[in-house]
């Protein structure tokens, strides 16, 4: 009540500020004729009088500055404040713009790698309640988690009561065929849950109900926004419709919105039902371990609640499916629970976190480094302080300006940053590793914005906290008589142990990007077991009811492969089931006849004969395949080298018998023979040790696969021939679509993309880290040269010589960079453990790496001090001497 | 000018109050009657008055208006309004409470 008053009068009291001080003045002035006329009474003369009444009224401006604090708001302080910074800031524009440029390149780095970190690592999922969303796995004995097959989802489902819902899906690539060129999308087929347990629904249409995803059911599909809006413009009355996927119709049932994001399959356009057999027949695909299971947890249920309640249905699931279980590698020992949200970061946890260390380490750097120019400005200001508090500024008042100062270059610079955040977003997402999760919902956004806001306040406010509470310690007296330079010694001390951490900082970043580099590198020199070089990969898939039988689809690939290699530059062309470092995971049972009952499992490559040649694997063994091997003759086999030694040692395998994937644990079925053995391939990843893999004719394997990789060795550039190998293997049959052409140089480069995209940020910061370092050490060096000028000059004057000024000041700067340098060491063995994931055969302590990045940090310290020391040597004893 | 006391904190604005209560009064006669009715024992510096009028004009507990005063000087006469009254009632006795409590912890001696 009382403070309402209060404000009120004040505010009456703004629109007569005018009258206030003019009343203020005659006010002081009758008062000061009081005193005067009480003097003279006393007995003073009149000059007196009037002396000694100025005196006791004291400083006038003072009261009335006191007068006017009560009066004022206390936002117009601040506007106060305001107007004086920004004076401030003008008056010296070379550093206002220095600071704000590299607040602006450090707020937005820390910005844009936020932007992009955020919905990954930090934000949920974009479905309702996406915390009770969780994987489902099957556990084996061995505690490694395995894809599911439908009994076991069927199972589940069936039983369950620990969820709202469960679904299986799995990866489907129907193909559309029209007037144009074949399209073929990338789509899900999915249990009649899946989108309730995502918790989304059409936007148009209708969600799958459990009467479309029957065995043999009705022809639905379920379209994105995108495919909508791309091949159908957004025709509302899609719905009914019928398009035709892979020969047959599909009626459209639904359309799901445009915010839909699917995180389980970015790419995915279109969703059908599953339609698997719910009768189980044992030896069929319902027993493959293929599907993907999600499940929405009821609300009060635990993980670990669920993960016992499915354990126990497994278990009684797995005896009443003995059979169906026993043939497809024996029943899980449980199930595996892990949350979606963790499934969906934990392969690019790491990496993202190391860049957000990083260019976190790099806003550090920019903060010290501004620090220390604003620490050295407020020397050179200190005659205006102390200006300032003997005309009666308090000292919070000086704090309260420099803070705002600081905070006004700070606002500037995060402003600045939101464009360089923007700019630093776009070169990210050009930058990022294929499969990244949720890359469309990297975008600079209000979180983005709170997020830039908040730590444009935390630095402005630190950076100016360091300069205001070493104003304050100073005495200001000392300063108005002095100049400058007598009140530098603490800021100095200071200032150095700022460099200090710029250079340990700035180690920390040079060592993380050279151990990144030196890992990079072993990796591209590991030999991917094949010759890479003037090879052009491409996805060949047949589509349409012409290819469901086995003779047709092989007869395409036979007309597709002689249509290819008779293209020009073509030297050779072969067709494989998977193709190395693209991703493909193709895994199939492998039983030897020497031990029957154990199984081994291998990469299954059915190829054409060549192949192996084509990728120029060297025969280590026996022979190669053949055109002999072929439908009618006994079944050729050639493994690799790593799963020969485990298996025979020293020993010869040829000749020896397998069964392979179907047919394994079957007595009645035939045996193949192993004809070679071949040289390892990195198929997932060069950093992985090459596993188990065999070789099997196209034509011997149980099933033709409808989806092969050709593989096409050429004369020159690989990727030039691209169109006309498309072409030829369309003027055999239109209608079949070709995707994923890439040369395996491409591949090879890809498949290690987290690791580059990671190295690629860390070397900028590590970059901006060092020059930033630099320019402290030099910032630093020339203003301690700039104010020893007259003492270097006296002791030129007594007979140092130009090297001896020069050792001088060198000695001063290195130092400091040698400290920065053994802090850091310790910090980077620290942080590079952070690192161990990415890294790739070398130890995070690897000395050439340390020593390296010490040599290279030393060098560009010394230049650093080098400029400054030179113009130090060069003073002339008489011109600073004569100065004084 | 060497018996003069300084004012214990908070009494300044009482001070003020009660000698308004008597009549309104410019700022130097508010100074004298403080001076002359402690006996030349308290003196308030210019540079605490003026600040602690403006305060009170604030809160509303003095009216300000220029008359012209005894030596035909315009001259800004303070006035206790209403609510200064009160409040001059309300320090007071908090006064008055700190006092007795002081004596209290003294005779305890």
């Amino acid at each position: 009540m009382e403070s309402l008053t209060f404000f009120f009068h004040k505010l009456q009291m703004l629109f007569r500020r005018g009258r206030f001080t003019e009343e203020f003045a005659e006010e002081m002035a009758f008062h000061r004729e009081q005193v005067e006329r009480e003097l003279r009474e006393e007995g003073m003369s009149p000059d007196d009088a009037q002396y000694t009444a100025l005196r006791r009224i004291g400083n006038e401006t003072q009261l009335r500055e006191q007068a006017h604090d009560l009066l004022r708001f206390r936002v117009e302080g601040v506007f106060h404040d305001l107007h004086y910074a920004f004076r401030q800031l003008r008056k010296n524009p070379a550093h206002t713009a220095t600071v704000i440029v590299i607040l602006a390149l450090g707020i937005g780095a820390t910005t844009a790698i936020f932007s992009a970190v955020n919905p990954i690592l930090f934000q949920p999922l974009p479905y309702p309640l996406a915390g009770q969303i969780v994987m489902i796995w099957e556990r084996h004995s061995d505690g490694s988690p395995w894809f599911v097959n439908f009994g076991t989802f069927h199972g589940i489902e069936e039983r369950t009561c620990s969820f709202e819902a469960v679904a299986a899906l799995k990866p489907w690539q129907p193909t559309m065929v029209g007037a144009a060129r074949p399209e073929r999308f990338e789509g899900q087929r999915v249990s009649a849950g899946y989108f309730r347990v995502l918790g989304a629904s059409p936007v148009l249409g209708r969600d799958f109900v459990p009467a479309d995803d029957l065995h043999n059911g009705p022809r639905v599909v379920v379209f994105s926004d995108e495919v909508w809006r791309r091949r159908f413009a957004r025709d509302p009355s899609i719905i009914g419709q019928s398009v035709k996927l892979d020969g047959d119709l599909f009626t459209v049932i639904g359309v799901m919105p445009a915010g839909f994001e699917n995180v389980l399959a970015p790419t995915a356009e279109l969703w059908a039902p599953l339609q698997y057999d719910p009768a189980l027949p044992t030896d069929s695909r319902e027993w493959g371990h293929h599907l993907r299971m999600v499940g929405r947890l009821r609300p009060a249920i635990t993980r670990e609640q669920a993960t016992a309640e499915l354990d126990a249905i497994l278990h009684t699931v797995g005896q009443l499916y003995a059979k169906g279980y026993n043939e497809s590698g024996g029943t899980p020992a449980g199930t595996q629970l892990n949350s979606l949200h963790s499934e969906m970061t934990h392969d690019v946890r790491p990496a993202l976190l190391a860049v957000l260390g990083a260019v976190g380490l790099v806003l550090l750097i920019a903060c010290v480094n501004v620090t220390n120019l604003l620490l050295a400005r407020s020397v050179q200001r200190h005659g205006e302080f102390a200006m300032r508090v003997a005309l009666g500024a308090s000292r919070i008042r000086l704090t309260r300006q420099l803070l705002t100062e600081s905070l006004v270059l700070t606002l500037i610079g995060g402003a600045l940053g939101l464009i360089v955040a923007r700019l630093g977003v776009h070169a990210l997402l050009a930058l990022v590793p294929p499969g990244l999760p949720r890359m469309n919902a990297i975008a600079v956004d209000g979180a983005v914005y709170t997020f830039a806001l908040g730590m444009t306040a935390i630095v402005g406010i630190a950076v100016g906290l360091v300069p205001a509470v070493q104003s304050n310690n100073c005495h200001f007296n000392r300063a108005l008589h002095q100049s400058a330079c007598v009140i530098g010694g603490r800021h100095h001390a200071l200032r150095r142990t700022l460099v200090v951490a710029e250079v340990a900082l700035a180690l920390v970043l040079l060592v993380s990007a050279g151990l990144l580099l030196r890992s990079l590198q072993r990796l591209f020199s590991v030999d991917p077991g094949f010759d890479a070089s003037h090879l052009l990969t491409m996805q060949v898939q047949e589509s349409g009811h012409y290819y469901d039988s086995d003779a047709n689809r092989l007869l395409f690939f036979k007309n597709a492969r002689e249509a290819v290699q008779a293209v020009p530059g073509v030297i050779a062309a072969d067709f494989t089931g998977q193709l190395p470092l693209s991703g493909d995971y193709d895994v199939y049972g492998v039983q030897f006849e020497s031990n029957p009952t154990g199984e081994e499992g291998g990469f299954r490559y059915a190829v054409t004969p060549d192949y192996i040649q084509t990728m120029r694997i060297p025969l280590r063994r026996g022979r190669l395949l053949a055109e002999r091997d072929t439908i009618g003759a006994p079944t050729a086999v050639l493994i690799s080298e790593s799963l020969a030694r485990r298996k025979f040692g020293d020993g010869d395998p040829t000749g020896t018998r397998v069964r392979l994937g179907p047919d394994v644990g079957h007595s009645d079925r035939p045996w193949a023979t192993i004809v070679g053995v071949v040289g390892d391939v990195r198929q997932q990843s060069l950093a992985l040790a090459p596993e188990d893999a065999f070789y099997v004719p196209i034509t011997q394997w149980p099933w033709a696969d409808e989806v092969l990789s050709l593989v096409v060795r050429t004369q020159g550039d690989a990727a030039a021939l691209a169109p006309s190998i498309r072409d030829a293997i369309w003027s055999v049959d239109k209608d079949q679509p070709v995707v994923r052409v890439a040369t395996m140089e491409s591949l090879l480069s890809v498949s290690e993309a987290k690791r580059r995209f990671t190295l690629i940020v860390l070397e900028a910061f590590a970059l901006v880290g060092l020059v930033l370092a630099a320019t402290g050490i030099y910032g630093i060096l020339s203003g301690s040269v700039a104010e020893r000028t007259r003492e270097i000059g006296i002791r030129s004057a007594l007979g140092a010589s130009q090297r001896a000024i020069l050792g001088l000041v060198l000695r001063q700067g290195m130092m400091l960079a040698a400290i920065g340098i053994v802090i850091g060491l310790i910090g980077a063995a620290l942080a590079s453990r952070a690192l161990v994931t990415l890294l790739f055969g070398i130890s995070c302590v690897d000395p050439l790496t340390y020593l390296g990045v010490v040599t290279l940090l030393l060098a560009v310290a010394a230049i650093a001090c080098w400029l400054p020391a030179s113009r130090a040597a060069r003073i002339d004893p008489a011109i600073t001497l004569r100065a004084e | 000018m060497g018996n003069k006391r300084d004012l214990m904190p908070g009494t300044l604005d009482l001070l003020i109050l009660t000698t308004l209560a008597r009549a309104p009064l410019h700022g130097y006669g508010i100074a004298l009657a403080i001076k002359r009715l402690s006996d030349e024992v308290l003196t308030v510096e210019e540079g605490s008055l003026y600040p602690a009028l403006q305060r009170l004009l604030l809160r509303g507990w003095v009216q300000a208006e220029w008359k012209t005063s005894e030596t035909n000087r315009r001259a800004r006469y303070y006035t206790l309004t209403a609510a200064g009254r009160k409040q001059r009632g309300i320090e007071l006795s908090q006064y008055e409470q700190l006092i007795a409590a002081i004596g209290r912890v003294l005779q305890n001696t």
